[in-house]
Order: structure tokens, then sequence, then C-alpha cells
């Protein structure tokens, strides 16, 4: 504004001749305002002398950033919050993370950690050790799995923070007609068997991506085997049971769902997002998704696209079985909080992961966002109830969850599935558990290309 | 009809006469370039040759970025496990396969372009120009999305628009399969960088006189004459150019492939395999030897454009 009764003032040749003054301004006006910006961000926070712990978060619906706000105002000026974004997807959270800690990065005091990252992180050194009172606070009444997921060589590396599962998604007119008791559990053959007989869709994860090693393990586990029978220090003394009857009957499931007539013509290509897409359109049948399929719904009847009829049809039931008579162990995933090696303020990290994953707090991110708790006292919360009927198939299907490979090495044995069973139609059973196994050794022992 | 160009003094490409005297002129003019381009050469060197030569330092480890006490020298290993594996061999097929498609059809498309933005109205030209230039400005990944969502089987346009073509129906999955994915990879990048070439192309158009085009005309030459004997002839250095150029971008393929495919299907590129090794794998050993590599590549490319092709690229100035 100076400048603009600067140039008022001036006469006219003048003002002429200083015509490019205004941009100069702005340039000017720009680079203090870039300068203000970085002063500020090396200042490690405004209010004064409270610390600031930066949480490094994966992109939600607006919870964790409310959650850090709450844990502000409840740590009355012991420590400010203030979350920075990760990327959207879980394996480039993994790599920006990496990267920041490998660098020794110390703005890194708090981050939401996908559970099957978390040997890799620990085994590096970039996880402060956990006290062991907080660990004994954060651990009671957390369900099994969620604690298993945290935990890595025995201790508790992470702070559980809220656990997801998959569930069965049907459509109750659907099953119905199908006749299915899906009161009573359900195996993948009946599900392909009803949805081809009613000429509906099944919605599964058969593209190439984390979702298919989600979905592999998933049926190994259920079928009464693991992908890694045996755990080393060396990676290429890790053992995998690939070749073992319970991961060929796996093989044998997942080709036929998607041999059968029951998949989307895209299934090699179908993640989590088109599953709830296709089990929302007039095909929809059955689906096995995480929970976030729900609010999703209840969103698009509330904006209009879509008729209130089609989510009251939902219901909800534990994971497809493999074998009839061997329990389902349905994929287990969500985030826990890790706090960072280099962090110069842990003890603060660590007293705020406490507040993160108050009960109060895991039930408003429950509700809000979608994202299932961690503690099991959350799902008595009557308020979980109303928004999630359903809160209890949750709870027990966490129960009943089972992790992906736990080693530092998740990343190759992961990728090295994915490009082995990918895409599902094209599984061999016994022989790609075979081959897939050959490719993971090979690249363990750092002779192959992933 | 022979093919009509310049006089040998005035050819943009001097090439079969012995190498000419150089003129005071042209010694100062060296000079002078060389005080321009210093500073920016100095900088080139401290943000390329470094990082290339670390690289190089780094590929001839075993060093996973989590574990670097573990560190060790291993030679030339790295290397040996990248050139016997299948994968690696697959990658370059699949690279050269979307290069050499992608750049032929923007050479056709991109001289088609340049020749409708140099003959255009007057009045529309700036418009046309800006029109044909957008894609180029667009960010590749944006670029990438785009073209995903317009082939996606849910959401797109592609299927219901025409599945009255053969081969395509409500139903094809264009990301399912080798060949539909890397044919939508390709029309995205065609897409996105036609522009550049176009531009390139529209320069050397600039450069062919107008006095052989006038002198052909009264010769009676048809328009299709004039192009096969006298403009591209006359602009065969800024066609290799623009060539060698968009070779050298299109060998180093990753955005599209990795918003698109992920890599699945069987379309890695080499770059994608670096990613893979380095970022996501972590193993920097590995990883930076993949890199070396396709930047050996590269530059046997620019090797082969440059002395195969004798394209001199001090030479392109318009300067007749």
């Amino acid at each position: 504004m100076p400048d603009a009764v600067d140039s008022a003032r001036m006469p006219p040749d003048r003002r002429q001749s200083r015509r490019p003054r205004p941009r100069r301004a702005l340039a000017a006006g720009a680079a203090t305002a870039v300068l203000a910006s970085v002063l500020a961000g090396c200042g490690g926070g405004g209010d004064g002398n409270t610390p600031t712990l930066t949480w490094y978060i994966n992109p939600d619906s607006g919870g964790q950033a409310e959650i850090a706000q709450r844990c502000t105002e409840a740590a009355e000026g012991r420590y400010r919050i203030e979350t920075a974004l990760l990327p959207r997807d879980a394996n480039a959270q993994r790599e920006q993370l990496i990267r920041r800690l490998a660098a020794g990065d110390s703005s890194i005091d708090l981050m939401s950690l996908d559970p099957p990252f978390i040997p890799e992180f620990a085994e590096a050194g970039f996880l402060a050790p956990v006290p062991e009172d907080v660990a004994e606070r954060v651990t009671e009444g957390t369900v099994d799995s969620a604690v298993e997921g945290a935990t890595w060589d025995g201790a508790l590396v992470t702070v559980p923070f809220w656990a997801n599962t998959q569930l069965l998604w049907y459509r109750k007119s659907v099953a119905e007609a199908a006749g299915l008791d899906m009161s009573q559990p359900v195996t993948w053959d009946q599900l392909v068997e009803a949805a081809e007989a009613q000429d509906v869709r099944i919605g599964a994860q058969g593209a190439r991506a984390e979702s298919l090693t989600v979905w592999l393990n998933a049926l190994v586990e259920s079928a009464g085997g693991s992908i890694i029978t045996e755990n080393a220090e060396q990676p290429e003394n890790i053992e995998l049971g690939l070749s073992s009857d319970a991961a060929v009957r796996a093989a044998e499931v997942m080709r036929n769902v998607a041999r059968s007539d029951a998949v989307s013509p895209a299934f090699s290509t179908e993640n989590e997002d088109a599953s709830a897409t296709g089990f929302e359109g007039p095909d929809g049948g059955f689906q096995v998704n995480y929970p976030f399929v729900w609010p999703r719904a209840l969103a698009a009847v509330e904006g209009g696209t879509m008729d209130a009829a089609v989510p009251e049809d939902y219901g909800a039931a534990i994971y497809p079985r493999v074998n009839e008579n061997d329990p389902a162990a349905p994929p287990y995933g969500g985030i826990n909080l890790g706090v960072g090696a280099f962090s110069e303020q842990s003890d603060l990290a660590f007293e705020a992961t406490e507040c993160i994953t108050t009960d109060e707090n895991q039930a408003y991110y429950f509700i809000t966002n979608g994202n299932p708790a961690s503690s099991a006292a959350v799902y008595d919360d009557p308020a979980v109830l109303e928004a999630f009927p359903m809160a209890p198939t949750i709870r027990e299907s966490l129960e009943l969850a089972a992790p992906r490979p736990q080693t530092p090495y998740y990343n190759e044995i992961s990728v090295g599935l994915q490009r082995s069973y990918h895409p599902p139609a094209s599984v061999v059973p016994g022989q790609t558990g075979e081959e897939a196994a050959e490719l993971i050794r090979a690249v363990l022992r750092k002779e192959r290309l992933l | 009809m022979s093919t009509t160009t310049l006089p040998p003094g005035e050819r943009t490409q001097p090439k079969s006469a012995p190498p000419p005297k150089i003129s005071d002129r042209s010694r100062s003019e060296r000079r002078l370039g060389w005080l321009l381009a210093g500073p920016a050469f100095a900088v080139m060197l401290l943000v390329t040759a470094y990082p290339i030569a670390q690289a190089t330092y780094e590929s001839l480890f075993d060093f996973r970025l989590t574990d670097p006490e573990n560190r060790s020298f291993t030679g030339l290993s790295n290397y040996w496990v990248i050139l016997t594996d299948q994968l690696w061999w697959r990658s370059i097929g699949v690279t050269v396969f979307i290069t050499v498609v992608t750049v032929a059809v923007e050479l056709v498309l991109g001289f088609a372009l340049a020749m409708v933005m140099s003959k255009a109205l007057a009045a529309i030209r700036p418009v046309v120009r800006a029109a044909i230039l957008i894609p180029y400005a667009v960010i590749t990944v944006v670029s990438a999305f785009a073209w995903q969502f317009a082939f996606d089987i849910n959401s797109g346009f592609v299927n219901p628009w025409f599945a009255w073509l053969p081969g395509v129906s409500e139903t094809t999955d264009w990301f399912g399969d080798t060949w539909t994915s890397l044919f939508v990879i390709c029309i995205a990048e065609i897409w996105k960088t036609t522009p550049f070439i176009s531009l390139l192309l529209l320069a050397g158009l600039a450069q062919v006189p107008e006095v052989l085009q006038e002198a052909a005309k009264v010769d009676g030459a048809t328009w299709w004459q004039r192009m096969r004997k006298v403009t591209i002839p006359n602009m065969k250095a800024a066609i290799m150019v623009a060539l060698l150029f968009r070779t050298l971008d299109a060998f180093r393929v990753f955005d599209s492939i990795f918003v698109m495919t992920g890599g699945a299907n069987g379309t890695e590129s080499v770059s994608f395999l670096a990613y893979r090794q380095t970022i996501a794998r972590l193993e920097i050993g590995l990883g930076s030897a993949v890199s070396v590599l396709l930047f050996l590549v590269v530059v046997l490319i620019a090797f082969v454009f440059i002395k195969g092709f004798k394209v001199d690229l001090s030479q392109q100035r318009g300067d007749q």
C-alpha cells in the first residue's frame, strides 16, 4: 500500500517512469512472507517456550489433526503438537520416513506407522525405546492383534493407536436369496457359488499392490499356514511357507475367486475403493473390505448419490474361511505411533502418545473417521455402537486377525509376493508359491532385482 | 528431381567438406560463448557430475540404507546381478518399445502441428500456438492421472464412447494387460510431449529459406515434392536435434508408469527399476548400479545420434 500512496502523490511523468515498482514491491513482499514463514518454521513454535512436537500423520479425514489439537489443549502448555502430512500411499509414507530417519532427522517426534513396517524401523534403530511404564499403560485393555502388531523382538516398540481389520460385507437380500446363513461362518467356495448363482459380484483386492499381500496372507493364515515359517536375523536364513499345503490351498482359493464369473472384469486392478464402488452398485453382492465402507455409504446417502435403502441392505460378518473347519484369520492393519529415535523430546512425545490413544480420542476417531479403535473398551461405547452397529463384529474380527509377515525385510517379501501372485487369475497352486519363494530368497540374498 | 538445399558455404551442416579454418570471428564467438556458458557449465558440473560420480561410487558397494554399518565393497557384483537378471532385459525391451513408438508418432504429429503453427492465419496464430502447447505445460503426473481416469473401467469415458471399435467394450480393462497398458502409457506420453517436438520443428521450419521454396514452385514442384526435396532436407538438423532430445527424454519414462500401472503386467521401465531398488527396496548399491547403467545407455544414445547421424548441436543457430 505505501507504494500506491507514493505513486498517487507523484507527478504523472514520474509515475510513468516507475511503473515496474509494484512488481518489485510484490516480489519484496513475497520474499518477506517466505522469509517470515521460514523463520517461523525454525523457531520451533510460536507460543513462547512451549515445546512443539511434530507428528507425521497419514492422510485421513482430519481426525489426527483434531486429536493433536485436543492433546495440545490437554497438555496445558507442557507441549503442543503440530501435524505434518505424509503421502497417501503406505509405501510412500515408509519411504519418506525412512529417508528422513536415515539422515537423523530430529524433527520427527511422533509418526503414524503402518504395522508391517514396524520391524524394519525398529531393527534400523529408528524408534525410541518405549518406557516400561508407558508400555504397561498403553497395552492395558488393547486387543491382542494390535499389541502383536506393535511388538518386535519381544518388546513393544510402538504404541497401538487404531486397529483395522477386514470384514465380509454382504447384501442381506442377496445372502437371503442365496440361502446363506450369515450368522454362521461361510467359506470362499460358498461365496463364489452363491454369487455366481445370484449373478452378483464379489469384491476383493486383486490389484498388484499391498492389498494383494493382505489378501494372500489372510488366505494362508486362514488355511493354517504362515508366509514366514521361521524368522531369522540374517535375511537369507528366513524360511518361507509358500510351498506348504496351506499356501497351496490359499493359492487355489485365490485363483478360483479370480477366475469365477463373480468378480469384476477389472479384478486384476481392483483395490479397496474399487471393491467398495462395485459393492455399492446394482451388482453388489459380497466384498471383503475395511469398515470405511460403512461411513462411505452413509455419506453417499447424505450427499444424495445413493438410495437410503442400499446401506440398510448392508450386512457385516467375519472374514470368509478357506476351509470349512478352520477359523478365518482376517487381515490386520491400522496405525501405531512411533517416537523418532532422534527426537530431542522423546519423553514429551511418549506423554503425547498416551493422550492421543485415550479411549475418548479413539472413540472420536472411530466415529468421525471410520478407523476402529485398538482399545477393546471403545467397542462398548454407545456412541460407537450407534455409528457402527457392526462394532462387535469388528472387535471379534480384530481378536481373530493375523498380522502380515513381521520382518525387517517386509518390503522385499511383499513385493516379491505381488510379483508372483499377480494377476490372481494366473496363479498355479503349488507352482506359483515355489516361484515366489525362489524369487524372494534370491532377492533377500541380493542376487536378483525386484 | 534432386534434393534442394543451400550451397555448402551456407548450409547449416557442413559434413563432407574438410573442417573449415577457424576465422577470427569464430574464435571470438567461441570465447564469448565460453564466457557466457561458463558459469552455467560450472553449476551443471556441480549438480550433475557430482551425483553421477557418487552413484558410480555407491554402485560398487553392498549398501542398504537401513543398515549402513554392514556396508561392504563388492566391486562389480551389482552390475553382474543386474545384467544376468531377466527383469533388467525385459525392462530394457519395454523402455525401447515405449521410446521408439512414442518418438516416431510424436515426430509425425509434431511435424504436422509445426506446419499448422507456421502456416496458420496470422490472426489466430497465437491462439493456435498456445492451444498446441497446453499439454506440455501440464505436469506429467497430472497428465498420467487424467489419462488413467479416462481409461478406467469404472470412471472412464473411453469404454462407453469407443465401445463400437473392435477390441473395445464396456468391460475392457486397459490396465489389466501388458499391451493395453503400454498403449495407454504411450498415448499419455505422446499427448504430453508432442508439443515439445513441434516447437523444435517449428524453429527448424523457420530456417528453411523461402527463396528455395519459391524457386521450387517456379520449377513446378508439387507440395509433396517441395516437402520432400526442399523443406525436410533443409531442416534435417532440427529434426535430428528434436529426435535426440525426445529419445533421451523418452528413455527415462517413469511418471506415467508409476501412476498408471505401478509396474504391473510387465510395464516396468529402466527408471522404474532404479526407483524400486533404490527408494522402495533401500538397496542403494544395487539401485545406483541400475542408475549408472541407465546413464550409460542414455550416453550411448546421445553418442549414436551425434556421431552416427552427425548431429552437430553447436550449429543449430539458423545463421545461414
